[in-house]
């Protein structure tokens, strides 16, 4: 294309490290049960690596049946005998303690997480951390007003929540599932991902540091089967699960049947939707924030780009254009966009799905950036001359990678939208008000974002339709989860 | 020829403008590239004075301010221009003869730009005729507001005209515009009628330059580039006194328009005290520490 901007210059940022002197890392992370860090019965452990280098950074405990026991039993034990009897002012008292020695030891929780997922340090210190601490806070307030939250309704507190974060956003996905669950009386065992799990095990030692009741909080590390422990004890009134729709459905499956309480934040293959009205330039920047903003590992990610054929070419180049001005590398940098790839599982996840849309014949787009040697990368990708029916526009990727295509009318945007087994989340951008609330209300999503993009607060409720999951989390609807009403 | 709309100028969203900002405003400038920049800043300075209390020795002392920032340390660049008022261009121009300093003249009735087109072009022409190499003109906030946008398209237009080679920094006066759609809007106008430069503020309205109103700027420049192949040059002018703000410009303007625009062919900092906060930094990269303000000349 002719007048192409050239974002080569010979002005160039030198690297901005984000020191990483003053954090503290244990070697070795036993199982944080009953208030003490006690050895796995197990026996076992696995290391937790940093993704930008592959160096191993720490060995965390792999929670065997009887550790999954003797957690859920402590919970049990909190419950029964201390959480439960406390006032919501108590427990509110807790909780905001939680929420401001996080806040203390903010850069330490943003390093640690860089470090072991992957993520940049622009991402983990502005948004994660300071959002996790602002969930922990906003949760904190609610403790003493569930009267008042559902009048004449009477809520009650379940018991033991056993909830399973992911390892996308490890520390903030953690505060959206303990926050609200201890607000409402709850009991947590709580297991982190098996690639991110450091900052959970940091948050275990803000608690005890917090003087929070023992046993009140959990925490257990491991894989998979040890969530399944988790969830299939019997012990366990509530299941909290943030994760792929594969195990959302097996979680469904083993819990059906019994009186277990469910919330389930799945996957999503979002639609972005640009019309012609849009503010192009803001929009582009809405497209890049959409589907790049942590390397895409995020379920409500603008994955599917719908773009009004009339400014599809103007759309196309200016992303294409901006996507060069993009840093990728160094996630300790402050200056990087886009970090690691958090694993090398997912890495090959998505480089099998960058091959299938080349197969499905679609045309792939990369920018220039050079990537480091050792570690976990993909270049921001995006795919045009896509189809409905391509794999790459049906199923989630959960990477920096963007599948586009164009359509003519409100109808037929509004139609291939919701033609998803997702439902998750949804960008409409229009300078033009009345059309993004026709929109709004017809998009089957769970949440609509209008002339925005991944902009998230504790006091607004998240979760999805279809096969996104159910249940919601943030906001006053993230109580209700939580509490059992006569 | 059917005329060109301009109410159908791109819209802005100054959410997301203000988004893409703070972005940029995070990004951190260290080392070799914090000195480069700098330097770059200093050489992009239109070194500015327009004071009703201006007079020829006040020109005289800013001129060789803008050719000798400070002596006492070596290969440090000049300004890239002296803005004045055209009564006193012919001052600046022999002042500054050989040094590559250029002069720029602020005309058509500046600042508020109310007075006939005869007078505008007569304004332009002493500053020209006295030897400017430069005019920054205002245009007719007034006009722009009752909608006659034809009218402020042909009065830069004549303006350009008469200033031949000379370049014509066009001056919008963001402060009074009071929305972004409208900076975009002018922004077409004025690159659409002949101007060489668009620039944000006379300096005499608050707010003048801001990093929300010229990124505005900086993507109509982009959009026009695109369209046309032909390159605009930004100005933002007025409020920006530290360096770290200098080089968040900077920074935006690489990250829009790339590489190209990054000397003072292209951008330039309208402004009078940047000059020595940058200075001052460029000495603290040196020796390791703040230096007083006192041992930077005022003027």
């Amino acid at each position: 294309m002719k007048n192409k901007i050239d974002y080569s210059s010979d002005w160039n940022l030198d690297p901005a490290p984000e020191s990483i002197g003053h954090i503290k890392l244990k070697k070795k992370y036993d199982l944080f049960i009953g208030g003490k860090w006690v050895k796995p019965k197990s026996g076992k452990y696995f290391a937790t690596i940093n993704p930008a280098t592959e160096e191993k950074i720490a060995d965390v405990a792999e929670a065997g049946k009887a550790d999954v026991d003797a957690a859920v039993k402590a919970a049990k034990k909190a419950y029964d005998t201390v959480w439960s009897k406390l006032s919501g002012k108590e427990r509110g008292k807790y909780i905001y303690r939680i929420a401001r020695l996080i806040q203390e030891k903010a850069r330490e929780f943003s390093v640690i997480e860089s470090l072991d997922s992957g993520k940049v340090i622009r991402e983990s210190r502005d948004i994660d951390i300071p959002l996790a601490a602002a969930h922990f806070f906003y949760y904190a307030g609610w403790a003493n007003k569930l009267e008042y939250a559902f009048p004449n309704r009477q809520p009650k507190s379940l018991g033991v929540a056993a909830q399973i974060t992911p390892w996308n956003f490890p520390m903030l996905m953690i505060a959206w599932k303990i926050a609200p669950a201890l607000a409402a009386g709850n009991t947590v065992v709580l297991k982190p991902a098996e690639t991110t799990s450091l900052t959970a095990l940091k948050l275990a030692e803000v608690i005890q540091e917090a003087g929070l009741p023992d046993g009140v909080v959990n925490i257990v590390t491991g894989y998979g089967k040890t969530g399944a422990m988790m969830v299939d004890h019997k012990d366990v009134a509530k299941v909290a699960f943030t994760g792929s729709t594969g195990v959302g459905k097996i979680i469904m499956k083993s819990i059906a049947g019994t009186n277990k309480k469910s919330t389930m934040e799945l996957g999503g293959k979002a639609a972005n939707i640009i019309f012609e009205d849009a503010p192009i330039d803001q929009a582009v920047e809405g497209i890049i924030n959409g589907i790049y903003f942590n390397q895409g590992h995020v379920c409500c990610a603008g994955s599917r780009l719908f773009v009004q054929e009339s400014v599809y070419d103007v759309v196309l180049r200016k992303l294409k254009d901006r996507m060069e001005s993009l840093y990728v590398g160094d996630p300790m940098d402050k200056n990087t966009d886009i970090g690691a790839i958090n694993s090398k599982k997912q890495l090959d996840v998505i480089n099998e799905y960058i091959k299938i849309g080349k197969a499905e014949g679609a045309a792939i787009y990369q920018p220039k950036c050079t990537l480091p040697k050792k570690g976990y990368w993909c270049k921001p990708t995006l795919f045009t001359n896509v189809a409905q029916s391509n794999r790459i526009a049906q199923e989630e990727i959960f990477g920096p990678v963007l599948a586009i295509q164009t359509f003519r009318t409100v109808d037929e945007v509004i139609t291939k939208a919701n033609n998803t087994p997702y439902g998750l989340s949804a960008g409409v951008w229009t300078d033009k008000g009345s059309k993004i609330f026709n929109l709004t209300s017809q998009l089957k999503a769970g949440v609509v974002w209008a002339n925005t993009y991944n902009k998230f607060d504790p006091t607004s409720p998240f979760g999805g339709y279809k096969e996104s999951g159910h249940g919601r989390e943030g906001g006053l609807h993230g109580l209700e989860p939580y509490l059992k009403f006569d | 020829m059917t005329e060109k709309d301009y109410r159908l100028s791109p819209r802005v969203d100054q959410v997301g403008i203000q988004d893409r900002v703070d972005r940029i405003t995070k990004r951190s400038v260290k080392n070799r590239a914090k000195r480069k920049g700098l330097y770059m800043a200093l050489n992009m300075i239109d070194l500015t004075t327009l004071e009703g209390a201006d007079t020829e020795f006040k020109i005289k002392q800013l001129c060789y301010k803008a050719q000798h920032l400070h002596d006492s340390f070596l290969g440090l660049p000049t300004t890239a221009a002296v803005c004045v008022y055209p009564n006193f261009v012919k001052t600046a121009v022999q002042e500054v003869k050989g040094s590559g300093v250029k002069v720029a003249s602020v005309a058509t009735a500046f600042p508020s730009g109310q007075s006939s087109l005869e007078i505008k072009l007569l304004d332009t022409k002493i500053a020209l005729d006295n030897g400017a190499h430069e005019v920054d003109m205002v245009i007719s906030r007034g006009k722009f507001h009752s909608g006659e946008y034809n009218f402020v398209h042909d009065e830069i237009a004549a303006i350009k005209e008469a200033c031949g080679k000379a370049r014509l920094k066009v001056i919008l006066e963001t402060g009074e515009l009071g929305t972004f759609d409208k900076v975009r809007r002018a922004s077409d106008i004025a690159m659409d009628a002949g101007a060489d430069f668009i620039k944000t503020s006379t300096g005499k309205i608050s707010p003048a330059a801001t990093l929300p109103v010229t990124l505005v700027m900086l993507e109509a420049i982009k959009d026009y580039y695109y369209e046309t192949g032909k390159m605009i040059g930004m100005k933002p002018a007025g409020g920006i006194s530290n360096s770290k703000l200098a080089l968040q410009y900077l920074l935006m303007v690489k990250e829009t328009l790339g590489g190209k625009w990054l000397s003072n062919e292209w951008f330039r900092f309208g402004a009078s005290s940047l000059a020595n906060d940058v200075l001052m930094q460029i000495m603290k990269q040196e020796s390791g520490n703040y230096q007083s303000k006192d041992y930077f000349s005022k003027d």
